[in-house]
């Protein structure tokens, strides 16, 4: 128990990157737009976050954390805007046109480390004090859930909790959120409707851009000292796998991406855990990607994702 | 003359093809205005031009005499013009409210969306047009008959004034299409204007004040439905006087070759689609299967083809069991199939048309040896079968399957299930999108397989079609068989109750 | 509107690629003409940097080894992608035919030539037991592939790992591959006097590409595979069995790439490695499968075009450009591969502007 509650933040800080980039895959997803390149959305945030931090500090300015998670949300949804030219306007098979993005994310980061830091990475970055463990007065107080929840976490994690009420405050409640999600059920009905599917299309997959960017800031920094080409290790991808768990909707993202938090934290508290101590590490690490598999197929069977997400919309069909 | 929409020498070009050539459409404000014509004539052209989908090349829309340019949906709806479409455009896990609402929401002071309030609209209108609906349901639990009158609401919502619906009746029983003209009536009275596009002559005959025909993309005239027979609309329509009975000699009906037996068989949902369903085909007959669309149909075709396994019952081909068979043993022992869904199922469209002539025996001699495709024989079989069949397309067997016209591809679809020469044939909706042109030959081609000796099991939704060809008639609802009558004693309204669930016959059978 | 070959479309997209790396390059300070030259080099053994060195066979033999993996992957690509399936699992069916060989090499004493053969085999079949899960997955459950393969690409990486310190014998001195192969493992050298390392195992290329356009092409075990992919409900009514076409034809997939991997692990490296991130062959596969829109001609020029890039990767550094620049030409031609339709309907309007213009004139 005492390790539970050891391993606890650190599961919730993993989880944090996966749920606030799921959440962003739920609005592309829910436009009716899939989009696999939200790794290289991750990818382009964690680079763009970790540059900007290391600049800025070098230019003595403090603080700096929150400019560098501005330009990672930036960066990566000017990136992501690619995706959505080509899938809303270009007719382009979505997988396609996101597995090409990933692999520009890939080259492009690499290419811009080289020119500007002489390397296959960025250099290292102190991410200071703003990332110390907080806890939340009240909250904290709630027997269990706010030991768990609540006490001593990193602020990304709470940054995640608040995400997951406001895109379900958005979904659900608002006729951003009716229009929106018509639009991968059923494009031609929105559109007979009078609401303009390539404008809910567009603003889904920058949003989705926009989260993942920042997923991916949030996962180099909280989590690593410089970014390079493992950074992201397809986690973009585990996140994809959250939102199918998590059946497209923002509580279960939440449970979802908690549990690959956990899955993840494994291979730091392996050897405290006495029938776990023995099993090689090569294997620890294998865990998150083969829980993965085992949970998609596992909740693969019911068929709630949007319907129309992944077809290419042609008004004139009718 | 007071017109609430006039259309004014509309030509609309696409590349290669004139759809619409210099049409003029003029429809009298408060009155329902019939627009007539086969598939293929234009009318949705038309209707997409003036919904905003399309702009013409040339010509003039003018809306309650104002001279307009509807460039895009919106702009239609604010001109009070609604659509009903033929395809329902709802959203299946929205409630109704949620439906008829989407574009247009109330808020709440807080920016929301305010349910309660749209839910108690749905509601007044609702009552106040006698369009029976509840507001909390979602689409997907609810019938087809609701789902259209959502669709109504949808428009009255948005206070449109003109409401044109396209082809409404497709789907519905000869009860519901009653109670859909009561409604229609009920809407003149409450000041609406009526478009109507349907190629159905006697609904146009109960319920218009006038018509206009098109053909061929071309104006050919409109007339006072009052001073017109239905024989003369006919030749309007088509362009020469045709019969819509084809010509058929007295069934010699021979031994079973089919045995259906207490099928049962679930949806995709898991729910039970198709309820103890028993019924026999006999060679050298053709049996029809009447019923409303949704009511079994495709979960019984999809378990008699091996598509489905059912959950229980069994399918009985010439004396052999071929419930749980292979789709492929399916047709081996004697299976013909011309599937409802000719883009779904029955062709590949990115195939060449030869390869799909070969679709299902392109393993077998002589179209292979020794694992390899014996390209001659294929190009062959195509030739003869294009000859035959009459089927046209731009490179002869080598057309890409996709490019071709519709009716050509339901021919080439015919060609082939005939060709096989099966025992059984079964003919699932068989003329849908076709012209009359094609429709007569198809059904002429069903009729000389039943005189060949070949059972044919005919599905359709259209009940004329069924009342033309079949020699007996089974009635299909909510899965359940509600009855089986011989073709000349059914009666229209008989099997429109029997399709409604409202009347059973006990089957004579043994 | 006019249709464009898939041939003009692919052109296209390459020319666009390699212009919007030139424009990089130069936005990043660097030369675009660099960028040319290597590849030039490369292509035809003359360095134009230093023309007085002459002839070079080295160069044209590295690229034509570059080529050898990724056609075998493009191969992979293409055959999934024509029953409809997307392999995006190239790297995992990779390392594990580059596992399997290594295996195979180590343990069970063969004479030459039989040797390498039967560790190219073992790889095929390493390989397609990996893509094995995706496309059963995807035949029952139609759970999709990609999400799938990526997560079997990693797991490949850890299990190559766990089974080489494990399993193999390790070499003492590095802790980071196997001993050496024996002799026998390897394949012959076909280098000219070069340094290059060119070997026999081009010929198990030309026999897969071979393969690949009789099974495809001339079968009917490829025709059902081919309706398959265009319309898998039309197959499954016309009574082929479409479950077994999507997992057959992702093992085969798998197959093409646990090749690949076998035949770069016996002819470039000659001893068992441990893999710490991805080669991008994997990768690579889809850029020439889709530049060659799987057909075997097209895969052909897209693993020459591909191979070209790797090759040049070493020359370019030497330069002071990234190697990175050739994954971002990779991008940039799949993003207008992707986006094809509006080059087509780019070239419709200049051609129709030009036909305007000539009959005015």
């Amino acid at each position: 128990m005492k390790l539970l509650i050891e391993m606890f933040p650190i599961a919730l800080m993993l989880a944090s990157p996966l749920i606030i980039t799921a959440l962003g895959g739920l609005f592309s997803e829910r436009s009716g737009v899939v989009n696999v390149a939200l790794d290289g959305c991750m990818q382009i945030g964690g680079f763009t976050a970790a540059t900007v931090l290391v600049l800025l500090s070098a230019a003595g300015v403090k603080n700096g954390i929150w400019w560098a998670i501005l330009a990672a949300i930036l960066a990566s949804t000017l990136f992501v805007s690619i995706h959505a030219f080509s899938a809303i306007h270009m007719r382009a098979d979505q997988t396609i046109s996101g597995t090409a993005l990933n692999v520009l994310a890939g080259g492009l980061t690499i290419y811009l480390c080289e020119i500007l830091f002489n390397a296959k990475s960025t250099a290292s970055f102190n991410n200071g004090d703003v990332f110390s463990r907080v806890s939340v007065p009240l909250l904290k107080d709630i027997p269990l859930i706010g030991k768990l929840f609540f006490t001593s976490n990193y602020p990304f994690t709470y940054m995640a909790y608040v995400l997951v009420v406001v895109v379900w405050f958005l979904m659900y409640k608002t006729s951003f959120g009716l229009r929106l999600r018509s639009c991968g059920e059923f494009p031609q009905a929105s559109a007979s409707m009078g609401v303009s599917v390539v404008k809910y299309r567009w603003i889904g997959v920058l949003l989705s851009g926009a989260f993942a960017g920042l997923g991916g800031a949030a996962l180099v920094l909280s989590t690593q000292t410089y970014f390079n080409v493992g950074s992201i290790h397809g986690l973009g991808f585990v996140a994809i796998a959250t939102l199918i768990f998590g059946q497209w909707n923002p509580w279960g993202i939440l449970g979802a991406g908690i549990l690959f938090g956990f899955s993840q934290t494994l291979s730091f508290y392996v050897s405290s855990i006495p029938f776990l101590s023995h099993i090689p590490s090569e294997l620890v690490n294998m865990f998150p990607y083969v829980l993965t598999i085992v949970v998609i197929v596992l909740f693969s069977g019911r068929q709630v994702g949007p319907k129309a997400s992944g077809e290419i919309y042609d008004p004139s069909k009718r | 003359m007071d017109y609430a929409i006039e259309m004014l020498n509309i030509t609309k070009d696409f590349p290669g093809i004139r759809a619409n050539d210099n049409i003029t459409l003029q429809v009298e404000r408060n009155t329902i205005h019939a627009l007539l014509g086969e598939n293929g004539a234009g009318k949705s052209t038309l209707m997409s031009i003036l919904f905003g989908l399309y702009q013409p090349t040339s010509g003039t829309i003018k809306v309650n005499g104002q001279e307009v340019k509807i460039t895009d949906p919106n702009i239609a709806n604010d001109l009070g013009i609604g659509m009903v479409h033929q395809h329902f455009k709802l959203i299946d896990n929205f409630t109704v409210t949620e439906n008829i609402i989407l574009g247009k929401e109330p808020k709440t002071k807080f920016g929301t969306v305010d349910l309660k309030n749209a839910e108690k609209r749905v509601a007044e209108l609702s009552e106040q047009y006698g369009l029976k609906v509840d507001p909390k349901a979602k689409i997907s639990d609810i019938g087809v008959g609701m789902q259209q009158r959502v669709e109504i609401l949808k428009m009255l919502y948005r206070d449109s004034d003109i409401l044109i619906f396209d082809e409404p009746t497709a789907v519905l029983t000869p009860q519901e299409i009653n109670e859909l003209m009561d409604i229609m009536r009920n809407l003149i009275k409450e000041g609406k204007t009526i478009l109507l596009i349907t190629h159905k002559l006697k609904e146009i005959k109960a319920v218009a004040d006038t018509f206009t025909v098109l053909r061929k993309g071309r104006y050919i005239g409109t007339r006072k439905v009052a001073d017109v027979t239905e024989e003369e609309m006919a030749e309007m329509m088509v362009g020469r006087a045709v019969s819509f009975t084809t010509e058929k000699k007295e069934a010699t009906p021979g031994e079973v070759v089919l045995e259906i037996r207490n099928l049962n068989v679930k949806d995709v949902k898991g729910l039970p689609a198709v309820k103890d369903f028993s019924l026999s085909v006999r060679a050298g007959e053709i049996v029809g299967l009447a019923g409303i669309d949704g009511n079994g149909q495709t979960e019984l075709v999809y378990a008699l083809t091996g598509l489905v396994k059912p959950e229980s019952g069994s399918v009985i081909l010439k004396g052999t069991d071929i419930t749980n068979m292979s789709i492929r043993e399916h047709y081996k022992r004697g299976l013909s199939h011309v599937p409802e869904d000719r883009h779904k199922h029955g062709l590949i469209l990115d195939f060449q048309l030869r390869e799909n002539f070969v679709i299902h025996d392109y393993d077998m001699e002589p179209y292979v040896k020794g694992g390899i495709l014996q390209n001659d024989e294929i190009d062959r079989q195509s030739v003869r079968l294009i000859e035959e069949f009459d089927v046209r397309s731009g490179e002869g067997k080598d057309s890409l399957t996709r490019s071709m016209s519709g009716g050509n591809q339901q021919k080439a679809i015919i060609a082939r299930e005939v060709d096989r020469s099966a025992d059984l044939l079964l003919v699932v909706q068989p003329t849908r999108g076709l012209d009359v042109g094609a429709i007569e030959s198809v059904h002429s081609r069903i009729v000389q397989e039943r005189d060949k000796g070949r059972a044919v099991f005919l599905v359709s939704l259209e009940l004329d079609e069924i009342m033309n060809l079949s020699d007996r008639i089974a009635v299909i609802h909510d899965g359940e068989l509600t009855g089986i009558i011989e073709r000349k004693d059914a009666t229209e309204n008989e099997l429109g109750l029997m399709m409604s669930g409202a009347l059973r016959k006990e089957s004579k059978q043994a | 509107m006019k249709k464009y070959s898939s041939r003009t479309i692919s052109l296209l997209a390459v020319l666009l690629g390699l212009l919007l790396a030139s424009l990089l390059l130069l936005v990043t300070g660097k030369n675009p003409l660099d960028m040319f030259s290597a590849l030039l080099c490369s292509l035809t053994g003359f360095d134009l940097s230093a023309p007085q060195k002459g002839f070079n066979l080295m160069y044209p033999l590295n690229w034509l080894l570059n080529c050898l993996p990724v056609m075998l992957t493009g191969l992979s690509v293409a055959f999934a992608y024509r029953t409809g399936m997307f392999n995006i699992g190239g790297e995992g069916q990779f390392i594990v035919g580059s596992l399997a060989a290594s295996a195979v090499a180590l343990f069970v004493p063969l004479p030459p030539v039989i040797h390498p053969i039967v560790c190219v085999i073992a790889g095929g079949l390493a390989g397609a037991c990996w893509a094995f899960l995706p496309g059963m997955l995807k035949a029952l459950r139609n759970i999709n592939e990609v999400v799938i393969c990526i997560m079997m690409n990693y797991i490949a990486l850890y299990f190559n790992s766990w089974v080489v310190r494990t399993f193999l014998p390790v070499d003492q001195k590095t802790l980071a591959r196997t001993i050496q192969f024996p002799a026998s493992a390897s394949f012959a050298q076909l280098n000219f006097g070069t340094s290059s390392k060119f070997h026999f195992g081009f010929l198990i290329v030309i026999v897969c590409l071979a393969l690949y356009w009789f099974i495809i092409e001339k079968t009917s075990f490829g025709f059902s595979l081919r309706a398959t992919g265009f319309n898998k409900e039309g197959a499954r009514y016309a009574g082929m069995s479409t479950n077994t076409n999507t997992i057959l034809s992702m093992m085969i997939a798998g197959a093409f790439t646990g090749i690949a991997g076998a035949i770069v692990t016996l002819g470039v490296y000659s001893y068992g490695r441990i893999f710490t991130t991805f080669d991008n062959y994997g990768f690579d596969g889809i850029s020439v499968a889709l530049i060659g829109a799987c057909k075997t001609s097209g895969i052909i020029f897209g693993g020459l075009l591909i191979g070209l890039l790797k090759a040049a990767g070493t020359t370019l550094q030497l330069l002071g450009i990234s190697k990175e620049i050739a994954q971002l030409i990779q991008a940039c031609i799949l993003i207008f591969i992707a986006i094809q339709y509006g080059i087509v309907v780019v070239l419709n309007k200049i051609d129709g502007r030009r036909k305007e213009s000539a009959t005015k004139s």
